[in-house]
């Protein structure tokens, strides 16, 4: 009884402090209308900010966030830029807002944020933060009346591997990791203070039609998707010059090998010369030859991201197609009373 | 319950063509501000940010609390904080500049002034917004105040609170949806299907409200109004009048282009699976 006890009460104090795993983002509608309104008044351009609130249990929430200036590249400016950040933290300190960076949030242009540089925003934030997300939103996606908002995080097992800075084919295939497991997607509860609810329930408007109402019903939606199969046959072509590349790698990796075979053989023959001879044999294997250097595999990555940005930009046409048919029908049925 | 006596203004007819518009993010600042004051404070001051159009409204478009001090006769203001916000909002929105304060509370107090006067310094003619989170009359009441000058002939005798007609519409809180920003508690944002099935239960909805209305004139039940009649007729005529033949060309055109996409995405998406195979395959020695 009492090894149990004692061994339990080892392992509670040794075993690490696991968190357990972020099930849902859960944001204040302030915090909704002020990353939509920094978006859509610098569209197209983007820009970030940072997100401020707490992290409790599997839930994390965020309860505030302030925008960043849009940064130029300058490097006078990433001094300023930190300073900004802190000014901010410190004076919502004053006024009691919750100043825990929990991630940050930036805006994308019909859902291409997929980039090398979401990544290493992410890495360098882990390093800080335990639990940190990216919250995505489009303000071209919300003309259609679509609430465009997505909670993003990197999965674990990708950033370890990111980490070790290991994208050969071979650890991917050890892990089973592959381009769906980049990104994990969290679902984003809403809640409000008691307070702003009343106040919301009483202005709401009279009218039973909302914008909202006005951008869903539209009928014109080809100039949204014009642009989306842009997006997505530039992605083709990128996805493309990427397996180029590794057609080309492989190329260059058997013909180095029946390079190898060959100098292998002359090798082998020349020792048998010299045995027979009665001298020293010569070595197998000459690591000065430059036909032994390792040829670099190209990194996965890149393809992985690119192939993430097609899925996305398949998924919107499917949304947007669905909802014009609807539309559709919808004007045949008016059009046939 | 605030120990200064409170007065509750008179709303005369404007002599300046000023008028206010609030965005919601402001309100829903302030109310946040308001539930997260240090406990000695009565109310939350606090200064408002946007622009002004030639016209003369004023937009208001962002705004950020101030710490401040107030007892029974004198207010004081945590001046640098302000500046320094304002530096920190300026990097990012240049175009934003202070329009004015806010408070909380019902009707406007003495403090207020001095408060008023200090921001009429930074900015002239500054709007004053209360915003009422007590709901003293037991309603919402958000009003917006500028400072009007009484003078008798040539000498200025007061400044007066005088109210100026704000507009409150929510744009961008109807765009992200009521029902998200009214309950306390949202479990999930609604996806394209689901708001589409929403905004056509509202359409058909209206359609049977006026179908209803038309029905209970024809039968004699409601009076007729000839400018809701009139109303009707524009709507209805304002459906675009075209042949069958060249509606259902329009229509199956359109259908096949949305056929073609579908079809087009999920070639992509077949391709991509393939791609990834091929990607990550075993490579034969």
């Amino acid at each position: 009884m009492a090894n149990t006890m004692a061994r339990s009460f080892l392992q509670a104090v040794s075993s690490e402090d696991v968190a357990p795993p972020l099930r849902v983002v859960q944001m204040e509608g302030l915090a909704i209308l002020k990353i939509i309104k920094h978006c859509k008044d610098f569209s197209p351009a983007l820009v970030t900010g940072q997100l401020l609130g707490l992290d409790v249990g599997s839930v994390l929430e965020v309860t505030n966030c302030f925008p960043f200036p849009i940064r130029e590249e300058d490097e006078e400016i990433e001094a300023d830029g930190a300073n900004y950040q802190l000014e901010m933290m410190r004076c919502l300190r004053e006024v009691n807002v919750d100043n825990n960076t929990v991630g940050w949030y930036q805006s994308t242009l019909l859902g291409s944020f997929q980039t090398v540089e979401l990544i290493e925003t992410f890495m360098n934030y882990q390093e800080n933060i335990r639990r940190c997300v990216c919250i995505v939103y489009d303000p071209s996606r919300s003309n259609q009346g679509v609430l465009a908002l997505k909670a993003l995080k990197l999965t674990d097992s990708f950033m370890n591997l990111y980490r070790n800075n290991n994208f050969t084919g071979e650890k991917l295939r050890e892990k089973k990791l592959s381009w769906v497991d980049v990104f994990e997607e969290i679902p984003i509860k809403v809640s409000n203070s008691a307070l702003i609810s009343a106040f919301m329930t009483e202005l709401e408007p009279d009218s039973p039609v909302t914008q909202c109402d006005y951008d869903r019903l539209k009928l014109s939606t080809a100039p949204y998707m014009e642009r989306n199969l842009e997006f997505l046959i530039e992605c083709m072509e990128d996805l493309n010059s990427e397996q180029n590349k590794f057609q080309y790698y492989y190329r260059n990796l058997s013909r180095q090998q029946a390079q190898q075979q060959a100098w292998l053989q002359k090798r082998r023959t020349e020792n048998m010369a010299r045995k027979a001879a009665g001298e020293e044999p010569l070595p197998e294997e000459d690591p000065s030859n430059p036909i032994f250097k390792p040829i670099p595999e190209p990194s996965r990555l890149d393809s992985y991201l690119i192939t993430n940005q097609i899925a996305n930009y398949c998924n919107q046409i499917n949304g947007v197609a669905g909802q014009s048919f609807n539309k559709l029908y919808l004007m045949k049925a008016l059009h046939d009373n | 319950m605030a120990a200064s006596k409170q007065t509750v203004l008179q709303f005369f007819p404007s002599t300046t063509s000023l008028s206010a518009r609030v965005h919601p993010v402001v309100l829903f600042n302030i109310c946040d501000c308001y539930v997260r004051r240090p406990d000695q404070a009565d109310r939350v001051i606090g200064t408002l940010l946007g622009s002004v159009s030639p016209d003369g409204t004023v937009e208001i478009k962002n705004s950020y609390a101030v710490p401040h001090n107030e007892s029974a006769d004198q207010v004081a203001l945590d001046i640098d904080y302000h500046h320094n916000m304002f530096m920190s909002h300026q990097k990012v929105n240049p175009k934003e500049v202070i329009v004015g304060w806010y408070s909380t509370g019902f009707g406007v107090s003495g403090g207020s002034t001095l408060i008023h006067e200090f921001y009429s310094r930074e900015v002239s003619n500054p709007v004053h917004l209360t915003v009422d989170t007590g709901f003293q009359n037991g309603e919402a009441s958000i009003k917006a105040y500028v400072s009007v000058n009484l003078s008798l002939g040539d000498r200025q005798l007061a400044a007066q609170f005088q109210e100026i007609p704000l507009d409150m519409r929510m744009i961008e809180a109807e765009r992200v949806g009521f029902d998200i920003l009214k309950m306390a508690m949202v479990d999930k944002l609604p996806n394209d299907l689901e708001g589409m099935e929403a905004s056509m239960e509202r359409l058909l909805a209206l359609i049977d409200d006026v179908y209803k209305y038309v029905d209970d004139v024809v039968e004699g039940r409601v009076t007729p109004d000839n400018n809701i009649g009139r109303f009707i007729a524009d709507t209805l005529s304002s459906v675009p009048k075209l042949s069958p033949a060249a509606f259902d060309k329009l229509f199956n055109d359109r259908i096949q282009d949305n056929l073609a996409l579908v079809y087009l995405s999920s070639l992509t998406r077949t391709q991509l699976s393939v791609a990834e195979k091929l990607n990550t395959a075993a490579q034969i020695l």
